[in-house]
């Protein structure tokens, strides 16, 4: 259970209100085709929260929370996966990037509301058996850190920036992570780290 | 954050009726102004209308044709800058976007979200300054007496000179974009030049939609200038910064001598800026470095510095300067 992992305050809001369903569930989404309204309201009072079933790293989880939530938020207070950092909270630093159906997007610009229906993997969801990720392990191997704390936001929008084909040369690379800021200016480092990732990653889908 | 009620748009028609009826409703697309916003509370949507699942429909697509390109407005920035046929064909349009924002942002923002984007003046960013006219009217400008180095030199007036901050504006005024736009009579189509307006007396009020209305697609007719065209950004940084001065040019070039030139510039201005004098002056001539110069002089003839400011109208200059030489020598 993800919530095990939080700090425990008896019976808090967040484990009552956290309920994870372990079963594909679309067919409660809102607002699905067929549906006659204009607009299907999910929420008709701003301040009760809203119930949603979210998709994180292939598991449904079923929530309840404030319609203001960033996903970010989601999936750091709610579901405890803490991988995910918040730097600026603001669309400027990267350090909250997610895959959203396998597009690298930033978790603190995203409404946990809208994610219905779409799939959300985290750095949790990349090394789902133990495993490191070849990404994860170039990171290591070319000590592409320093502090730590964008390092999962690199590694999400460098595995990314591998499958979109945006990995062809030192430039390109440095253009399309340009994203994702870090303050230790491990910069070099990292170009080295998608560079060994880039053919690994090709093995590893093959296999 | 003011709290919101939440609505996801299942029709568009359904979409724009819910909005017009309703004061205080915003429609969602990528969030990456919208969100941002409503958390520094600068803006404060009483119903978000989620039109993202509008994203399968003609809304999200981007289609080419013989007579031009339609990019629906639920397209996201970074399907038309990575689409190959834009890139080849609509060169200016794949590098506006290409050259904005983070490839994570072009992921989520719409194409209809970047035009409507909202400026980065700090002070209207910021709600710890009281005085900011386009956020509360009539509340003042504290970025004419403030520190204004980002600020436009184009378009400004007494109540405002905050620059219009995105770049995809500007290659669609230099291809002579139409916008379609939804509204509760209907669909009507525009020049995009008449989309935006300069701030003037109200500078709240930022472009011509009417409440409601939900852009649809902008039309990019298929020109003797699409081909060369070039987007041309300058910033204080070289990848995901927003311009200090940049400039959209689109040619239509014979043996040398131009017979239509399109400019728009960014950066410097309170809104995209169609450099109409610079255009005028090119046509019938060759694009040498003293033409481009002379253009670059028309096209900031109008322009004020504030202090902070002042040197982007020498960077504005010699950014539309470099922009035309650049297409020009286009080899195509």
């Amino acid at each position: 259970m993800p919530s095990s992992s939080l700090p425990n305050k008896g019976a808090d809001r967040r484990s009552f209100l956290m309920a994870t369903v372990s079963t594909a569930a679309a067919p409660l989404l809102p607002g699905a085709p067929g549906a006659a309204a204009a607009t299907a309201p999910a929420t008709e009072n701003p301040h009760k929260p809203v119930d949603a079933i979210v998709k994180v790293n292939g598991r449904d989880h079923q929530l309840a929370f404030d319609v203001r939530t960033s996903l970010l938020d989601l999936l750091r207070e709610h579901l405890g996966l803490t991988g995910t950092k918040k730097g600026c909270d603001h669309g400027q630093c990267g350090a909250c990037t997610v895959l959203l159906d396998g597009r690298r997007e930033l978790s603190c610009l995203t409404l946990a509301v809208t994610v219905q229906g779409r799939n959300v993997t985290t750095i949790e969801g990349l090394a789902p058996n133990g495993e490191l990720h070849p990404m994860q392990q170039a990171f290591i191997d070319h000590d592409a850190f320093q502090c730590g704390y964008c390092t999962p936001g690199q590694i999400m929008s460098a595995v990314a920036c591998v499958n979109e084909g945006h990995a062809g040369s030192d430039a390109d690379i440095r253009e399309y992570m340009s994203g994702n800021l870090c303050r230790c200016a491990a910069y070099p480092n990292i170009v080295e780290a998608v560079k060994q990732a880039k053919p690994a990653m090709k093995t590893a889908s093959r296999d | 954050m003011q709290a919101f009620i939440y609505e996801r748009a299942t029709n568009p028609a359904g979409a724009v009726a819910t909005a017009s009826h309703q004061n205080g409703a915003h429609y969602l697309a990528g969030g990456t102004t919208l969100f941002d916003l409503m958390k520094l509370d600068v803006m404060r949507p009483q119903t978000v209308i989620d039109i993202n699942p509008l994203g399968g429909t003609a809304h999200g697509r981007i289609e080419l044709g013989r007579s031009g390109l339609r990019l629906g407005a639920l397209a996201r920035m970074a399907d038309a800058a990575d689409h190959p046929q834009i890139r080849e064909q609509y060169p200016v349009i794949a590098q506006s976007l290409q050259l904005a924002a983070s490839q994570q942002i072009r992921n989520m923002a719409s194409l209809g979200g970047n035009v409507l984007q909202r400026t980065r003046c700090p002070y209207f960013r910021d709600v710890a300054y009281a005085a900011c006219n386009k956020r509360d009217p009539g509340s003042g400008c504290a970025a004419i007496e403030g520190f204004n180095r980002s600020q436009a030199v184009l378009g400004t007036s007494e109540k405002c000179i905050a620059a219009y901050a995105g770049d995809f504006a500007q290659a669609l005024i230099a291809l002579d974009a139409a916008v379609e736009i939804a509204g509760s009579e209907g669909t009507r189509t525009i020049p995009f030049t008449a989309l935006h307006r300069k701030p003037g007396e109200a500078p709240d009020k930022e472009t011509t939609l009417l409440p409601g209305e939900l852009i649809v697609s902008f039309l990019v007719p298929a020109a003797a200038w699409t081909r060369r065209s070039v987007y041309l950004k300058v910033r204080d940084r070289e990848s995901y910064e927003f311009a200090l001065a940049s400039a959209a040019v689109a040619l239509d070039q014979q043996n040398g001598t131009v017979r239509n030139a399109r400019i728009a510039l960014g950066g410097v201005a309170t809104a995209p800026w169609r450099a109409t004098e610079a255009e005028e002056l090119l046509s019938g001539k060759p694009i040498n470095e003293p033409n481009a110069k002379l253009a670059a002089e028309a096209a900031f003839a109008t322009a004020k510095g504030y202090g902070h400011n002042d040197f982007k109208i020498e960077l504005g200059k010699r950014t539309l300067s470099r922009a035309l030489q650049q297409a020009a020598a286009l080899e195509i």
